[in-house]
């Protein structure tokens, strides 16, 4: 059953490359059926089975391929399927009035799942690294796809940083197989020692990700990327992308490394994610176009993800356990807010032309359903119940009390209004009377899936009870 | 020093001037360059150090073969998109 998560994609990725251009969009939804059905027989599998692993041409560990699905897995590949699917739902009307895009745009979609599926399945360093530039390299195509001097000049910049993070995370790897002489994630998680070669190791990958993670400082390439994108293209990065490396990253810091982690790099790191709050939410704020807002929004919504590391990393296994499952709801919660955001804003913005904030005047009684939608996923971003978002910051926030740590506190709480104050910018101008703008007609498509994905962000504030036991299914490793 | 040792510390040496040129150059191109020598300084290091527990090893020089396929086609990327970008009035050394 396993393989078969990598295989949809990476077929539908070749059949949309060779078959004739009319045929790409034909086979959209067939293979998002397939690939939605394949992840829901594995998390029924996995929830009643327990965990599993899968040797690729029957290859055991260290020399072979081994994939590995356990409860936390399913949830990010059932995640990844369906944002997918409603983004290419979305996308199928909204490419309409872009020809020549929307035939690379489907062959760089299914390869952009492939690899996050192929990422989330791994059980070796080697191949999330792997993953990681497959990932990197469909979504530099799909940033790149309006070839427009803008937005090729922020695909470059995102294929550098994301090519200079892989690297210096393969260098990590390097050391780690010369230390250990495997890669294989459970068997390095028992033989990994605190020495100064996997300090160096744990470093180097650390950085890579970072930067490929975008975390303040090293940000820079997200807004242009994300908010010079075309609307689809920005909620799969930002709801999906991202999250990859993060994933990797806390994989290292918590299980194959975590003997070689300090308490004080752990507090670095949530150091880092204040600053990504703080400085995220002030550009935010300050930036005139409403894209670059959302992705702003995303720079500040990835640094709660850091909060992970001081909650998680040298306190009682009580606290660490809320601030783990705060974090995953807030990955999950985040993703659905998040393209819910970026496909509502995109359907303004192809509405009234561009993307000036000052000219949203009057939206609300042309769209409303994108402007609710809107509304939905900004009070899941900022965290007021009930919404997913809401569940993942009180279980963070519980997390620091139990463990002492007002400092990320005072941080977890302010970032909510920062938030606040940033989205209210557009309810204060899309509500007025005044039409500045010939508001053109779209789609209601458009509105409909963006409206879905910010209803699921708020549903999982009811439900968040689901993930949080299917993740406990772990097969060791991860805590 | 082992034989092992010497790769491994090459490739680190490779490694920071590479990553010094990729930081401190501003043409796209260098860049791209600078990031290819980083890679052979990383696929040295992979190669090289496993050496000191058992001779030479297999595994690695697979990865470094796979690695190597996929900064091939991570320049070959940036080759189209930076032409793409010069030819559409974009600077290559902003």
């Amino acid at each position: 059953m396993i393989p078969i998560l990598l295989i949809i994609p990476l077929a539908f990725a070749i059949l949309s490359l060779l078959l004739p251009r009319k045929w790409t969009r034909t086979i959209v939804i067939p293979g998002l059926i397939l690939q939605l059905g394949a992840a829901l027989i594995l998390c029924l599998t996995i929830y009643t089975e327990g965990p599993q692993d899968y040797a690729l041409g029957d290859w055991q560990a260290p020399l072979g391929i081994s994939l590995l699905a356990d409860g936390f897995t399913v949830t990010l590949l059932a995640l990844t399927a369906l944002i997918a699917a409603l983004c290419a739902i979305y996308a199928l009307f909204f490419l309409e009035r872009y020809n020549r895009e929307q035939f690379y745009f489907w062959p760089l979609f299914w390869f952009l799942l492939a690899s996050l599926n192929g990422i989330w399945l791994a059980a070796d360093l080697f191949n999330l690294y792997v993953g990681l530039e497959l990932l990197g390299l469909s979504a530099v195509g799909m940033v790149a796809l309006t070839s427009e001097r803008p937005a090729l000049k922020a695909a470059l910049d995102y294929l550098y940083a994301a090519l200079f993070g892989s690297l210096a995370y393969l260098a990590g790897v390097a050391l780690i197989y010369g230390a250990y002489g495997t890669l294989a994630i459970p068997q390095l998680s028992e033989m990994v020692a605190g020495n100064i070669t996997t300090q160096v190791a744990v470093a180097l990958m650390s950085v890579g990700l970072l930067l490929k993670t975008a975390i303040f400082p090293l940000h820079f390439w997200l807004p242009p990327a994300h908010g010079g994108a075309l609307a689809p293209v920005s909620a799969l990065l930002s709801a999906l992308v991202v999250k990859a490396s993060f994933y990797i990253l806390a994989l290292i810091w918590l299980d194959v490394g975590a003997l070689a982690v300090t308490v004080s790099a752990a507090q670095l790191m949530g150091a880092l994610g204040a600053g990504a709050i703080l400085w995220g939410s002030w550009n935010a704020f300050k930036t005139p176009q409403v894209k670059m807002l959302v992705a702003y929004s995303t720079v500040a919504q990835l640094g709660y993800l850091m909060m992970l590391f001081p909650l998680a990393i040298g306190v009682s296994e009580a606290a660490a356990t809320m601030a783990w499952q705060g974090t995953i709801l807030h990955l999950l919660a985040h993703a659905f807010a998040k393209a819910a955001m970026f496909l509502s804003v995109g359907t303004l913005v192809l509405a009234i032309g561009h993307g000036r904030i000052a000219d949203l005047g009057g939206v609300s009684q042309h769209m409303p359903m994108a402007l609710f939608a809107f509304g939905l996923s900004a009070v899941s971003l900022m965290g007021l119940p009930p919404s997913g978002g809401f569940n993942a910051k009180w279980l963070l926030l519980q997390s620091a009390i139990q463990s002492g740590q007002w400092h990320w506190f005072v941080v977890i709480a302010g970032g909510g209004l920062l938030t606040a104050a940033y989205v209210f910018r557009i309810f204060r101008v899309s509500f007025t009377e005044t039409v500045r703008h010939e508001i053109q007609a779209t789609h209601p498509m458009l509105q409909l899936s963006a409206l879905l994905l910010a209803f699921i962000a708020i549903g999982l504030g009811f439900a968040s009870e689901w993930p949080l036991r299917l993740m406990d299914l772990t097969g060791g490793g991860t805590p | 020093m082992g034989v092992d040792l010497w790769y491994a510390l090459v490739g680190a040496v490779i490694i920071a001037l590479s990553v010094f040129a990729f930081i401190s150059a501003r043409h796209l191109m260098k860049k791209l360059l600078a990031f290819n020598m980083m890679g052979s300084g990383v696929f040295l290091i992979m190669v090289g150090l496993p050496q000191h527990q058992h001779g030479v090893d297999a595994v690695p020089q697979a990865l470094v073969l796979t690695g190597i396929v996929v900064a091939v086609s991570a320049t070959a990327l940036a080759l189209v998109i930076l032409r793409r970008y010069v030819r559409s009035g974009g600077d290559p050394a902003p």
